[in-house]
This record gives C-alpha cells, structure tokens and sequence, in this order.
C-alpha cells in the first residue's frame, strides 16, 4: 500500500510564504503598536558611564528610553540548558541592563521606545553613551595563554575530557602519524529574517509572537526571567524565517520587548537590525583543533587524539560540541579528546548549523585524507577498514548505520573510482581539477522531555494535528501532514497541521536534528490515538458494520476502518453518532540517555573543485552527498534540507569568516556585503543519495533527521579535492584566495 | 526625526539650480548608495533631488565611433547594449562582475562613478574616518583591512575605489561629462577620480552640485578586443579582491598599443601607466608582462592583512595580458 509518509509532496504553505500571506513574528498588528530599537555598546569591556538621553527626549514619539538605570530587574536567571531539553533555555546566563558592565561590544545597553520604527531608531542614535573602557580579550593568540579545561561544556552535559584506551601507547604502535592544528573562524547564522518578538500584554497575561526555533522555549525563558506565571505566557509563531542555530536559544530580546511593553502599556515590537544579528543571538566560535592519528601500515587506526581551544564568554563554559561524533566514527581502540576555553569579550557563542561536528569532523576527515595519501589507500577504502561495528566510545551497538552503503552508493553516483589518485595532475586550462571525499556523522539526539501532540478528525472527514512547534522553514507543516495521513488512514489531502502556538500541545525546540524525529513521533502517537479510539467506538458500535470485529484486524486507508467485507468511513460513524469530531492526545515518552543504542546518522560527502593556482581562485564543480537520516518523511523537503547543509558546507569551507578586531572587540564583518555567504553563483551541481536505514530505537518512525548531517563533511570533502587538485594541504576554513596563491608568479 | 525633503527634477539645468544652491542637497539617481548610506547615518542630506526623470539615459554612437553613455543609463541598459558589447567588451563585461543583477537594474552609470567606499569604518557612521570626518584619523590603519587598497593610499586614508566598470573606463580613457554653476566641464577619466592624499574626503574634483551627464567612451579599434578580469572570494555580489581592464594590439609580436587598469587594488581606478611604459615596443611574453606588473606594484603599501593583494594584482594583469595575446579568452 502506497504510503503518504516518504512522498515528495510540496509543502502545504509554499503560497503563503512566497505571497507574503504567511505572517512572521514582527508582522503582527496590534493597536497602538509601539516600536522598540536596541543600542549596542560600542566598547567590548568596561562600563557605561553615563546614558546621556536629553537630545533623544526632545524627538517627537518618545515613550521610554530603558537603560541599566531604569529597567526593572529580572527575576532570576534560569541556567543555560541546551533548548532540546525542554526548559527554559538563555542562549546566555547574562541578561543586559541590569548593572553598568560592558562584557563584548554590541552588548544591549540602552532600548528605545517610540510610537513609529523611524522615530526609536532616530532617537537611538541620539543616545550619548559615556563609558569607562578596558582592553578587550579578543582571539585566540591572545587567550591561549590563558586557557582552562572546564569541568564539563554545553549546557553540564558533555564532560570536557573523554578517553578509552591509551592513546599515547596506540600513537607510539602506530606505523603511520598524522598530525595537524586546524584552524576555523568565527561563524554567524544570517538566516533571511532578523530576529524580533512583538509583545502585547492583557492585564497580567502576555502575548509573544517570536521568531524561535521552540515556542515553549521562549515561554520558559521569558516567565522565568520575568518572574510570570507559565500559564500567563503564550507565544504564538507559526512562521520563522529561517534560524540555522540562532533562534535555538532564547536571547534577550523578546524579554526586552516584553518589559518595554509593560513600561509603555502598549504592545511593543521589536526587531534586530541586521547588524545586530551579529551581536546579539550568538555565533560559531572562533577554534582551534589539534588532531593527532595513529594507523598501522594497512590503514588500521590506533589511536586518535583531538583537542580544541575556543573562547566563552565571562558567564558560560560553552563550546560547540566539535568532538563528540568523531569520536564515534571509526573502530579505534585509544582515544582522547578535550575541550579547553579562555574566557573573552564575547557573548556566549551557540549552535549553528552542523553544531560541533561540522568543525570537529572537518579535522578527522582531512587528516583521514592525509592518511590515505601517505599509506597509498583509496580515501573510502581506508574508511571501510575502520567501520565501526558499534559506536566506540559507549560500546552501544548502533540503533541503524548505513555508512558502508553511504559510501557505496555515493561513490558510484559521483563516479569516485574514475579519479588518478595522484595529486595535481588533472588540468583543464589554468584550472587543476581535483576530487575529495570525507565521511559524515551527527548525532540522531532525543529530546529531554515527552513530547506531546493532538489529533482531531471532523464529521466531514477532514483532520487537523496540532502541536507546539513552529515552522522556520523545514517543510514540517507538509510532513506532518503525511505522518497524520498514515496513522489514520486518511488521504493526506484532509489533513493540516496547525503549529506554533503554546495554547497547543507541547514539543520541545526543534533543534539539532532532532524536530521531524520527535515531531513525528508525537504526531503518529496522537493520530495512532485517534485511529485506535474510533475503531474501538466503531466495533462497540450495534450499527456499524465493524460491529464485533478484532480491533486488531481493522485496517484504516482512505478514510475507512476495514476489517474483511465490513467497511465504514469514519464520517459515517461520527455522524450517526452525533459527533461533530473526535480528538485524542499522543505523548511520546523519548528514550533516555541511558538507552542502550548509540543513535547517529551517517553520511558521506564528494565534491570536485577547480583550482586556479595562480589567482588563488577555487569553485566547486560538483557535489554528491548520500546519507543514511533513518525514515525518510517528505524526500522533496529532506533533498532540500541536505542540499542546503551541503551548500553550507561549500560556504563554511571557502567564504564565511568573522573576526573580532583586535583592540577594540568589535566583529569586523558585521553586514551581509562583508559577511560572504555562498549565492548562487557558486552553487554546483548538487546531487543528494537518500539511503533509507530502518531504525527501530531512535522514535516510532524511525526518523534520524536531516537538518544538520547534509552539511558535516562537506567542507572536508572541499578541502581534500583542494588538495588532490593543487596537493596543498590547507588546515583553516575557510580556504581563501591567500591560502592557494602559489608562488613564484614568473 | 531627521526630515528630508524630496522633489524630482523635470530638467537638467533646474535640477543643477537647486542642488547647487543648497550645500545639505544631494541627487538621487538609482539610490543604490545614497539610500543605503542615508538608511547608516552616513550621508545625511536634507534635501534630495530625484533625477531619474531626466533625460540623461540611453547609449548612443559618436561620429567618430565612439560612444556616449548617458549618466542616468541603468548598468544593466550599459551591459546588454550591442554598441558596448562589440566596441568595448571590457566596459560590458565589467559591468556584469558588478554588485548583483537587482542592484545593476537600479544603479545608474553615473551614480556608479560616484559610489562610496566600502571601507567598514567609513560605513559604520562612528569610528574615526578621515573620509567621513576630515581630521578625525583613519581607523583602517591598524585594523581590519583585507579588502582595503594597497596603491595611492595615505596616511590618512586606505579605502579601495570599489567600482568594477570604473576601472575598465579607465583603461580605455574615457570623459566624465558635467554640468555644474559654471556651465559644461570634461574630465578625462583619470582626473575625474582622486587619491586621498591629505584630503580623503574629497574623491572628485566636483564642486558640489555639479552633475554627471555622460560618459564619452573615444573611439579605439583596441578596444574591440578589451577584457576585464576580476577575483573576489565568492563568484558574484562582491567588490574585487584584485581586478584588471585591459586591452592592446600587437605589431609582429610587439606591443604596439596597450591599456591597462587595476582595480579593488587602489584608491582610485587605478590606471597602469607605469606597467604601460614598459609594455609599449617589448615582445608580448610572459615575462615582460610580469616586469611590467612588478613594476606598477613597486610602490604598493600592503597592510598586514592586505599584502597578497601585492602579489595578487600582478598576477590578475598578467593574466589579462595574456589572456588579450591568446587566441580566445580564458574564464
């Protein structure tokens, strides 16, 4: 029987969205609507002097001008707990304005209300902000000195120090050593729409429309900050903008807009400016790697050592968790990673897209290439003869793999074998052609909490599932739809997804991966539920013809419970019993941490470059990645989300890059002119392998997930083809115009 | 609030009346910079004199094959027309490596020759800026300047010239056509562009309120075979990291005639007389083509962060020279 789950179905809310009918948290109108703009402190460290407001008073609109001096006091501040647990979750444990001290530049001290956007904006830029200004601590070369290895990162879950075996007795066994320092720059999201929250308080209760990648997460954060009943807080945001990791966490602003708007007893919008996206909702931190491989001379790993120095922030002990995965990957029998951190005039850096893995297995997949070229092994050879039968690091065997095939059947789409695996010899012009590989992984992680959602079937056979998360561009409304369609045997054509409202059943922030597993498990639980209850109504029923039937033996599809010769539609037993509707609740209960599998989603990455060595120029020609994400819900929306990781890939590895600027803390590209994220123009022919895993540990579905492993890997795969192109080997993303200059010129 | 007033300008003269007599006036052409930096606090006109109404546009032949550009022309009308494409492919071809195909529907050729810098210091509104605010200091200097120029720089300023289509004009020694108080005016390219010296602030010898009215493009069979070579990080939508227009012609192998300019390397569009000079009568190989580079570059002033930008020039000319002394282009 043809299934709805799987099929490439457009998404239900494309017209909105491309119309401008989907509305976005800063597109709700409210009467009496004020705006609210942020100021960031110009200096990294020290305090504000004095708020200097005068000039900003005299502007016509004026209705608040909120500083450290005047903005009410949080009520507590909730610990930073990554979002996928289900709790309040800061993207910080700092909250502005509540004394004089400066910690980064851009940090909020001042927030301006005004009765237009152009007015708080105007008034802003009046402010006369004196400060007491230190040196600020900015990059690593200057921190290094000063590193710590804390007791545990992300949130306390991760410890920051991991071994099995003796990884020094395995490097000294080895017959062959890899060794490198990898070096990655500071990364911003820069999804389409800026973040912003408008808030409208009703007596006591307080609306939020924000842009969140969880609606509850917001709710949580917000009340514990203000000190508000959870009952007294709704955020509603069916539509997000797109997020990557920005809106993982709560930031400040939607508390801000909430307590601007309590102090102007009116509904306040607020929005971040573009500039502000870089200083005000987190950021890939700036790292370095030192990875160390061991291998006997027929490719066998034994040991790998992979230790990382990034910069916090003064409150958080936070690092992207770049270690966990590639400890996983291969069967290598002594290990030790660690993070170290120095404390800087930054905030606290937060996930982004490939969060860990695509820096941590960027550094174990170059070297795994460094690897083959000195043993004179087939780059996907050397991995095969280092598969993991269970994951190394817990002994757990794996809840579903799929690597092996990953590699097979994305070398055979990408034509891997044709290459010469000697370097720089294909040339085509001034280009040097090249090809590279590298393996993927990320974790298929569970969400903290139950995750709740809510089925309903109308008399007229139409369906409606709802649940708490919002849609930031994932394609989940369709997706949903078809999980719903399946449970309950409807046409998916009768189903809708309503979402992004706290008044519905609640679900934990759709991050790392983990939203269509959790989403579609609550989703089947409920509809399941549904299903169940009106097929035991029916075979209770004297005058259906189920009656009596095993409700075991009834089948659903099309809109009829089906057990031998009897049939009814489910509109003929709602109406005959009077029943407008049927609605029932599912709770998936997701599996601790101390389940006994170990759940990663595999995938391996292909790319062909060209380099101009001369010019220093390098574009990718091609891509293939294969992945292995479990079930697959939608392969129209899954194909785009790992095409899109993939691109990101490409962008991670060749053009995004900030830096804070030494002396003064600042980040130096702050705007989308100097900020280069990939356009167009350098996107290649991208082709997306989907290797179906059944997995029956991971949730009902056996959904792993494709919102992140599309991109881990990729930047690897880019690196190795520079270097089979050129045979440089670059140890940096991004791989720039200096890095392939090669020299002399005559 | 800050209040602007805006009109729009039914004819040339008036238009000129009315922003020259108001030193807080600007023009407003395709507003692709002027709204942009007005939207920053950079530029903070008070009055603004929308052009676009005037009849300044269109691409039409000179008697002696030249061309005149028409100030108000959209980049995009300049990239598609025939006449350009055929007797100056390097001012095409410039133009399609600029800014994006949204921002070349708007742009106009004239406001494009007016751009500002794209020095992050200059366009933050705050941190000290010589450009910005005469006398305030030059805050590129010690920092981040990987895009900045590293040719006709100062003391007081480093900002790189960021116009593509600039560079290839200056190659093929084209006039800025004006209309200011004192009636018409011609600029011959390089004149009509400063280098910051002392004075970064003023990029133009224009008085204030003197409009452009045309590009004259001289009639030069070199041209016909013109190119324009630009590298940047990304494939599209960004400034030049090193850029070259050039075109020439050989006599028996030799150099009879050579234009060259570099761009996204200098303060200004940076004609390469020096470069030229050696060019001129040597034999069209490798290694004249690489003394002349070496040559124009001989003076640069990198930063830390700019320096491959030395090298990078050198390599970008050469290419183009050999690239003009192959049989068909390389990409």
């Amino acid at each position: 029987m043809t299934t709805a789950i799987g099929q490439p179905l457009t998404r239900v809310d494309g017209r909105p969205k491309v119309t401008g009918a989907a509305r976005y948290p800063t597109e709700f109108p409210a009467p009496g609507m004020a705006h609210a703009c942020l100021v960031g402190a110009r200096v990294a460290g020290g305090r504000v002097l004095s708020v200097d407001a005068s000039a900003a008073w005299e502007e016509p609109g004026v209705l608040a001008v909120l500083t450290h001096e005047n903005l009410p006091r949080i009520a507590g501040q909730p610990p930073l707990v990554p979002s996928l647990f289900g709790g309040p979750a800061p993207g910080e444990t700092f909250f502005p304005m509540q004394d004089d001290a400066v910690h980064y530049a851009g940090q909020h001290v001042a927030l301006v209300v005004a009765d237009t956007h152009e007015r708080a904006q105007h008034a802003a830029s009046l402010l006369r902000i004196e400060y007491e200004e230190s040196e600020p601590l900015t990059g690593i070369e200057q921190g290094r000195d000063q590193a710590y290895e804390p007791e545990a990162i992300f949130g306390g879950f991760l410890p920051a120090r991991n071994s099995r075996g003796d990884v020094a007795a395995g490097l000294a066994q080895a017959s062959v050593r890899v060794e490198g320092t990898y070096r990655f720059a500071a990364n911003h999201h820069n999804p389409l729409e800026t973040s912003g929250t408008t808030a409208v308080w009703d007596g006591d209760e307080l609306l939020l429309h924000d842009g969140t990648q969880g609606v509850t997460a917001t709710q949580l954060t917000v009340a514990a900050l203000l000190g508000v009943p959870l009952s007294k807080v709704r955020v509603v945001s069916p539509y997000v903008g797109g997020s990557f990791g920005c809106k993982a966490m709560v930031w400040h602003h939607p508390a801000l807009a909430a307590m601007a708007a309590r102090a102007v007893g009116r509904p306040v919008k607020l929005a971040l400016t573009r500039e502000q996206m870089f200083t005000s909702c987190g950021h890939r931190e700036e790292q370095e790697q030192h990875i160390a491989l061991g291998a006997t001379h027929d490719g066998k790993l034994t040991a790998l050592s992979h230790h990382k120095l990034s910069p916090t922030s003064p409150f958080d002990d936070w690092a992207e968790p770049s270690l966990q995965t590639a400890a996983q990957m291969y069967a290598c029998p002594n290990y030790e990673g660690s993070y170290r951190l120095f404390r800087a005039n930054t905030m606290t850096p937060t996930f982004m897209r490939g969060p860990g893995d695509s820096s941590g297995m960027f550094a174990l997949e170059c070297a795994m290439d460094e690897l083959a070229c000195r043993l004179g092994i087939d780059p996907v050879e050397l991995r095969l003869r280092n598969l993991a039968s269970a994951d190394p690091a817990s002994g757990r065997p794996w809840s579903s793999n799929g690597l092996e095939e990953c590699f097979e059947r994305g070398a055979a789409r990408f034509g891997w074998y044709d290459r010469d695996p000697e370097p720089r010899v294909r040339r085509e012009g001034a280009w040097l052609i090249g090809t590279g590989m590298a393996a993927a992984g990320y974790p298929a992680p569970a969400p903290g909490t139950p995750q709740r959602a809510r089925a309903r079937i109308y008399a007229d056979g139409s369906v409606v599932v709802q649940a708490a998360t919002p849609e930031f561009g994932t394609g989940v409304a369709t997706a949903m739809a078809q999980v719903a369609a399946d449970a309950l045997g409807v046409p998916v054509s009768r189903c809708r997804f309503e979402k992004g409202d706290t008044d519905f059943p609640g679900i934990a922030a759709a991050v790392g991966s983990a939203g269509a597993g959790m989403i579609s498990a609550a989703v089947h639980t409920a509809a399941t539920a549904l299903r169940e209850q009106l097929v035991g109504e029916a075979v209770a029923d004297p005058g259906s013809p189920l009656h009596g039937a095993d409700p075991s033996q009834v089948a659903v599809h099309d809109g009829r419970m089906t057990a031998g010769p009897a049939t009814e539609p489910y509109t003929d037993l709602l109406r005959r019993n009077h029943r407008p509707d049927a609605e029932a609740s599912g709770t998936w209960h997701p599996p601790g941490m101390d389940a006994p599998y170990a759940t990663t989603t595999f995938g391996a990455q292909f790319a062909e470059v060209a380099v101009d060595p001369e010019l220093g120029l390098v574009r990718v020609r091609r891509m293939t990645g294969a992945f292995a994400p479990g079930r697959v819900l939608n392969a129209r929306t899954a194909r785009s989300q790992l095409m899109g990781g993939m691109l990101w890939g490409l962008g991670q590895a060749l053009l995004e890059a900030n830096h804070m600027e030494h002396g003064t803390g600042r980040w130096v590209n702050a705007s989308l002119a100097d900020y280069l994220v990939a356009v167009n123009a350098d996107a290649p022919d991208v082709a997306v392998e989907l290797v179906e895993v059944e997995d029956r540990e991971v949730n009902p579905l056996g959904v792993k997930g494709v919102g992140e492993i599309g991109q881990v890997g990729a930047n690897a795969a880019i690196a190795n083809a520079v270097h089979h192109a050129t045979g440089r080997r670059v140890r940096k993303m991004p791989v720039t115009v200096e890095d392939l200059m090669e020299l002399p010129l005559a | 609030m800050r209040p602007i007033t805006y009109s729009r300008a039914d004819d040339t003269a008036g238009a000129v009346t009315t922003v020259s007599a108001d030193p807080t006036s600007d023009y407003l052409a395709g507003g692709t910079t002027e709204i942009d930096l007005l939207r920053r606090n950079v530029l903070t006109p008070r009055r603004l004199v929308d052009i676009t109404g005037l009849p300044l546009t269109g691409v039409e032949e000179a008697p002696d094959g030249g061309l005149r550009i028409g100030a108000l022309a959209r980049m995009s009308e300049v990239a598609a027309s025939p006449l350009v494409r055929e007797r100056f492919p390097a001012v095409a071809e410039a133009l399609e490596a600029g800014a994006s195909p949204q921002l070349r529907h708007m742009a106009t050729m004239g406001g494009n020759l007016l751009q500002r810098v794209r020095c992050t210091y200059y366009r933050d509104a705050v941190s000290p800026c010589n450009k910005r605010d005469p006398g305030s200091g030059c805050s590129a200097l010690e920092g981040f300047s990987r895009g900045h120029a590293v040719l006709g720089t100062s003391a007081h300023c480093i900002a790189a010239h960021p116009s593509d289509v600039a560079v290839a004009l200056a190659a093929l020694d084209a006039r800025v056509h004006t209309l200011g108080r004192s009636g018409e005016q011609v600029y011959g390219i390089d004149d009509f562009f400063l280098t910051p010296a002392h004075t970064p602030h003023r990029e133009h010898p224009l008085e204030h309120g003197e409009l452009i009215t045309a590009i004259e493009l001289p009639s030069a069979p070199v041209a016909r075979r013109s190119v324009y070579l630009k590298v940047r990080d990304r494939a599209s939508y960004e400034f030049a990291l090193a850029s070259a227009a050039g075109a020439l012609s050989l006599v028996d192998g030799t150099i009879a005639d050579v234009r060259l300019a570099l761009g996204g390397v200098a303060t200004k569009p940076w004609r390469a007389h020096r470069a030229e000079g050696v060019l001129l009568g040597a034999p069209a190989t490798r290694d004249a083509f690489a003394e002349a580079a070496r040559v124009e570059l001989a003076d640069a002033h990198p930063t830390r962060d700019n320096a491959f930008k030395v090298d990078l020039a050198q390599r970008v000319a050469v290419r183009v020279l050999e690239t003009l002394t192959a049989n068909g282009r390389t990409s």
